[in-house]
């Protein structure tokens, strides 16, 4: 319905260079076709799509797509939140019920209680929030000395930190874990201290390499002017690097927090105390000893913060997934 | 520190350049590091040293108490004389494949299918990137109970076709396909979404010379669309191998390894050795070089081809 109205014009100017028979069908095809121009050109032509059996096939492939798209990726959360609100014989009763013959609200309250979802949720959130305040002060420090200040052997250390996304993290777990109960040189234990999380997560070579990527691409010229001025590196920083590179800080600010709440095997190993567990290892080790209803409620918490970011920083992360990958 | 040592307007002054100079890059290299350190010491300590101290662990014994003791090959040879390991590389390799099967091929043929599509884009998009945004223990904790042998809702809807019910995590046939089916549920949309980015780079000359010279829509996906992103297609079947070889949490939450082993994977085992069976850090790290080894050669070849690409 968009495309019938939004874009009248464009689909009148194609037809007024196209062959007479089409013509004469004016009033239908601008009707059905329209939709098919005004896009970028793709594998099928729009004149393949306008034909009569390129429409019919074009809506059975869309209603066969949303149908299957939405079967396999919202139809399991359906029942995740519906099953959090059926009662346990409801939940074991065959066939299932679509829907949850009387729905019970208060286990949501019930999970809250027994996963202790404040503590998780606090915990979770504190995390987070920390690494990315620490991460994006260390990464883009980083990235602006290797981008524009250029120290000696900046193309070395910068090497270095890419080859480290080669190993990924799980391969190394167990000497990472030994470094966390006994820092090397300073001698801190960091086991259930949020800085086991925070030091971890900084080290991070794809955001030094998104940073930097795009700090290259700020013109020199810009920043000799303020220098030649005697403007500080760290104000050239500030004010003129930070505020040009906001798209970029979004990507990585929100790759950050997001890595931070999903993350599972490292929480797991270093903040083994109940008191200092986040949302994720906290589900995993009350799952065995609640009912399946309290355990999908429990999920259904779990979720919604991440769900809640992702509709408000959807473009971020579409573009972030993008950014590091298409440039190969 | 810095600010106060800043004297820029020696620029003025170029008759004295040679030592000015020498100064002058003294100064800004010690301002470069001071920006560097913090990144330097998390680096240095939580990526660079870990990964030193895996190739040290593996011919050690420790119990991060005492000394550790050089024993040799002593930890390879424990790692390998477990049953458990050549059925851990198998498990690993099977569900590599199997992955790449599902998580390689299927968002590459959804992406084509949604770049064509010109209604409910932003929908199509937002809800197949919908389960990676939820943390992987909501996705695994939720298919364990679509998995119920009893009320699970796999089950349900087998019986409600006619088919008879299937033990999914319980037996040794399923156990593995059915990690792979989380795991693609819950990783697909990243796939779907960097293939589509790329799709839509392609320039649509091409497809209109393609079609000029009387291609049909499969010969333009494959004379057009596979050339075109062949780049990234390599780097991501990169990517998909290096993420399916540290599966960890899958046989974690969902069989713990069995049954009979069916389900353990290296990175598993991993975690077993170190954190399970009493601290055995060495057979843990070893395990943990050996994966590594392979990871790394993944990826000298993948650089090898995407280098004889770009030539």
């Amino acid at each position: 319905m968009l495309n019938t109205t939004a874009r009248p014009e464009a689909a009148d100017e194609t037809r007024a260079v196209a062959p007479a028979p089409q013509r004469r069908s004016r009033s239908r095809t601008k009707r059905r076709g329209a939709w098919a121009e005004g896009h970028a050109r793709t594998i099928v032509s729009p004149l393949e799509l306008k034909s009569r059996w390129g429409r019919r096939i074009y809506w059975a492939l869309l209603a066969t797509v949303l149908a299957v798209f939405t079967l396999v990726f919202v139809f399991p959360l359906y029942w995740m939140v519906t099953g959090a609100m059926k009662t346990g014989e409801e939940i074991a009763q065959m066939p299932p019920s679509l829907f949850p013959k009387a729905p019970d609200f208060s286990v949501f309250a019930d999970a809250w209680e027994l996963f202790d979802m404040g503590l998780l949720l606090k915990n979770t959130l504190f995390y987070a929030v920390g690494a990315w305040l620490f991460a994006l002060a260390v990464d883009v420090t980083a990235a602006y000395a290797l981008s524009k200040l250029r120290p000696m052997f900046g193309n070395v250390i910068l090497g270095a930190m890419l080859a480290t996304l080669m190993i990924p993290p799980i391969v190394v777990m167990i000497p990472a874990y030994i470094t966390v109960t006994d820092v090397p040189i300073f001698g801190w234990q960091l086991l259930n201290s949020p800085w086991a999380i925070w030091f971890p997560v900084a080290a991070n070579g794809f955001n030094i390499f998104l940073l930097k990527r795009f700090f290259d691409s700020i013109p020199n010229e810009l920043l000799e002017a303020a220098e030649i001025d005697g403007v500080p590196p760290w104000r050239v920083l500030v004010s003129i690097i930070l505020p040009i590179s906001r798209p970029i800080l979004g990507v990585v600010s929100i790759f950050t927090v997001v890595m931070v709440f999903k993350d599972f095997v490292w929480p797991l190993l270093v903040l083994p105390d109940s008191s200092k567990m986040t949302i994720s290892v906290g589900l995993s080790q009350t799952a065995g000893q609640v009912t399946q209803n309290q355990i999908m409620a429990g999920l259904v918490i779990a979720s919604v913060p991440m769900i809640i970011v992702f509709l408000f920083f959807q473009r971020s992360i579409m573009a972030g997934l993008t950014a590091g990958s298409l440039k190969g | 520190m810095e600010t106060l040592t800043m004297e820029p307007k020696r620029q003025l002054t170029p008759r004295r350049r040679p030592p000015t100079q020498r100064r002058r890059a003294v100064r800004s290299n010690l301002t470069a590091y001071g920006f560097l350190c913090a990144a330097l010491f998390c680096f240095a300590m939580f990526a660079w040293w870990p990964i030193i101290r895996e190739v040290v662990l593996s011919f050690q014994q420790t119990n991060l108490v005492d000394e550790p003791t050089w024993v040799g090959l002593d930890n390879f040879r424990t790692v390998v004389e477990d049953p458990a390991f050549g059925q851990a590389w198998r498990n690993t390799l099977v569900f590599t494949l199997l992955a790449l099967l599902c998580g390689y091929i299927v968002p590459f043929a959804v992406a084509i299918v949604l770049n064509e599509l010109r209604h409910a884009r932003a929908y199509l998009r937002f809800v197949v990137y919908l389960p990676v945004m939820l943390p992987p223990i909501v996705s695994v904790l939720l298919f364990r109970w679509f998995y119920d042998p009893g009320p699970g809702l796999f089950n349900q809807v087998l019986d409600f076709v006619g088919l008879p019910a299937l033990a999914w995590l319980d037996s040794t046939d399923t156990a593995l396909i059915s990690l792979v089916i989380v795991s693609t549920w819950m990783n697909l949309g990243s796939g779907v979404l960097i293939y589509l980015a790329a799709l839509q780079n392609i320039p649509g000359d091409l497809y209109e010379a393609a079609e000029l010279d009387g291609a049909g829509i499969l010969k333009r996906i494959w004379h057009v669309t596979v050339p075109q992103t062949r780049l990234i297609l390599l780097l991501m079947l990169m990517l998909q191998i290096v993420a399916t070889m540290q599966v960890f949490i899958e046989p974690y939450m969902l069989t713990g390894g069995g049954p009979e082993n069916a389900t353990v994977t290296v990175a598993y085992l991993m975690y077993q050795y170190a954190f399970v069976y009493g601290g055995n850090y060495g057979a843990g790290s070893a395990l943990g070089l050996m994966l590594m080894i392979v990871l790394l050669a993944v990826a000298a070849v993948q650089l090898r081809l995407t280098r004889d690409e770009k030539r």
